[in-house]
């Protein structure tokens, strides 16, 4: 058990806490510029979307109760977020560290492992999320479309998003062979994702199958389960469904990247 | 009583896909020594450096650093060297000082002991007027210095240099060759590969040479002259029949070369006098027998890429 049924052979100390703040370092030295896109895409989304669409589409039905359209797409556009800044961080930014920048390399002769480093790099991509949905729930808030204090939950739910799409992030980061590769999974994985979660119209304007097929999807579950929050209007199987989802998907994810990263490293 | 061998490594192996890196060798470096490992492209050096530092893992054999077998105290190894790799690994998003502080951590080295170190060692480089800069505004040489540098914050027991100097302007070379023969004198015991022969010749106590994952010879550079090359070598450039007759005739050692022939001497004047006499004017020439001689004749002359 100490080694976790062989994926930590070394253990899991809390060195990995070490690449966390490592990242931790660089992001408030640039913080200036990690701050600007949570803040300004909302409003910009808001307003073409609330002020532009909006006009157009004045009322949306969702689950027995009408809407804004702005009240609806606010959360879709939260649960989002909380998917780019994990994905993102996970693929680009681990990639750039691991590849161009050999900081894993300078972190393998030091007494930490390559599990950890791993490790920190994903707990990294989830606060990443959770930090860009706070400040864009911040955001949103001004808005007024949020209910509360059941928006709150969305905290909770920026770092389980942010985990389970780091931990999937990472996967790619482990087997792409260049970085221009990454074009893939992003059209193939995140841009339908962005499209047909549920994000900009409720998923019963779809066909029946497609709706199915939505619920394959990681995004669907967090739409909803932030949208739920946002509205405070919790579906119980929905918001069970949702969370279980998550966690499957992440306690899936999470030990794939660390055994195919180790593949891909450890020569 | 601390062990006099830092790393022990028998019947040491390496092999991925198939390929044999390194071939079952043999070696021992002792405390306070400054070991070398040299060889051609592929030799299989850095491969066993890399054993070493914990980076790649064994195949077969046994490695003990420190004592301590590395399967078993990889952690407890990797806290007690430090290594400097041949790939630049500077952190870009960090200052000069901050490499250090940051690197400091992974090691626990608490905050105010970390800044302490991390100054005097930049004072050690000579980098403390840099202190602040960005990574990209210092030199390769200035790069290199900080690398070390990092690599003895955790004040190691061993250093592990691969390639310490490659790509350096001379100035450079001969700083880093400066900040490591005081390391040397301190009592560190430094293990590093290198392709430079002077930089091998100068620093190392003893130093072995391998090719095709496997160790051809091992031993103090200056014995190794002696034994394999001798005192001295001569140079003939285009040599005419008259002298290849001499060397055949006294059954001297010499390889020939498409237009030079080098004869290798326990007592080169004499014969260079002998020579000089019988061979155009200009195209001969005595000098000291170097490790590159040894190393020519052990690998080879033809290109390795």
């Amino acid at each position: 058990m100490r080694t976790w049924f062989g994926l930590f052979p070394n253990g899991l100390s809390v060195r990995a806490y070490k690449v966390w703040r490592r990242n931790w370092d660089v992001y408030q030295t640039t913080w200036q510029i990690n701050f600007l896109p949570p803040i300004l895409e909302p409003v910009f989304y808001l307003l073409a979307f609330g002020a532009g669409l909006g006009t157009l589409v004045r009322v949306v039905h969702f689950q027995g109760a009408a809407l804004s359209y702005v009240a609806f797409i606010a959360p879709g556009l939260i649960a989002i977020t909380i998917m780019q800044n994990a994905f993102f961080e996970n693929t680009y930014s681990s990639f750039v560290r691991m590849y161009y920048q050999k900081t894993y390399d300078a972190l393998l002769v030091t007494p930490l492992v390559l599990e950890e480093i791993i490790v920190g790099e994903m707990l990294w991509g989830a606060t990443k999320s959770l930090l860009a949905g706070g400040l864009m729930l911040g955001v949103v808030a001004a808005f007024g479309v949020l209910s509360w204090p059941d928006s709150a939950a969305i905290l909770p739910l920026s770092l389980l998003g942010g985990a389970a799409f780091g931990a999937s992030a990472m996967c790619f980061t482990a087997i792409i062979p260049r970085i221009e590769v990454f074009n893939l999974p992003i059209f193939l994985f995140v841009t339908p994702m962005f499209l047909f979660s549920g994000t900009f119209f409720p998923l019963d304007a779809l066909p029946q199958w497609a709706q199915w097929l939505a619920l394959a999807l990681p995004l669907t579950h967090l739409t909803n389960l932030v949208r739920a929050a946002s509205l405070s209007h919790w579906d119980l199987v929905q918001t069970v469904v949702g969370v279980a989802y998550l966690v499957v998907f992440t306690t899936v994810c999470f030990p794939l990247a660390i055994v195919l990263m180790r593949r891909r490293l450890v020569k | 009583m601390a062990e006099q061998v830092v790393v022990r490594a028998r019947g040491l192996t390496k092999r991925y896909n198939g390929f044999t890196a390194v071939d079952a060798v043999d070696f021992d470096v002792g405390r306070a020594e400054c070991f070398g490992f040299l060889g051609p492209n592929g030799a299989g050096k850095t491969t066993t450096v890399r054993m070493v530092y914990g980076y790649s893992p064994i195949t077969n054999g046994l490695l003990e650093v420190f004592g301590l077998d590395i399967r078993a105290s990889l952690r407890a190894i990797k806290a007690r060297i430090g290594v400097c790799q041949q790939e630049n690994s500077l952190d870009p998003d960090f200052s000069v000082l901050k490499n250090l502080e940051v690197y400091a951590r992974y090691f626990d080295i608490p905050r105010a002991e970390a800044r302490r170190r991390a100054e005097e060692l930049l004072d050690f480089v000579a980098l403390s007027s840099r202190r602040d800069s960005p990574i990209s505004e210092l030199s390769g040489g200035m790069q290199r210095r900080l690398v070390v540098a990092r690599a003895l914050i955790n004040n190691p027991e061993l250093l592990i240099l691969d390639e310490p100097t490659t790509g350096l302007d001379p100035q450079s070379r001969h700083q880093v060759w400066e900040r490591l023969e005081e390391l040397k004198a301190r009592g560190l015991s430094i293990l590093l590969t290198t392709h430079y022969m002077d930089e091998a010749a100068s620093l190392c106590d003893r130093l072995l040479i391998m090719d095709h994952g496997k160790i051809l010879v091992e031993g103090a550079p200056r014995d190794l002259v002696a034994r394999l090359i001798g005192a001295d070598v001569i140079e003939v450039a285009d040599p005419s029949e008259a002298v290849m007759d001499v060397v055949r005739e006294r059954g001297l050692k010499f390889d020939l070369l498409t237009r030079r022939l080098l004869i290798y001497a326990t007592d080169g004047e004499a014969l260079f006098r002998e020579l000089t006499r019988r061979c155009p004017a200009g195209g001969c020439s005595l000098r000291q027998a170097t490790l590159e001689d040894v190393f020519l004749k052990l690998t080879g002359r033809e290109l390795r890429e």
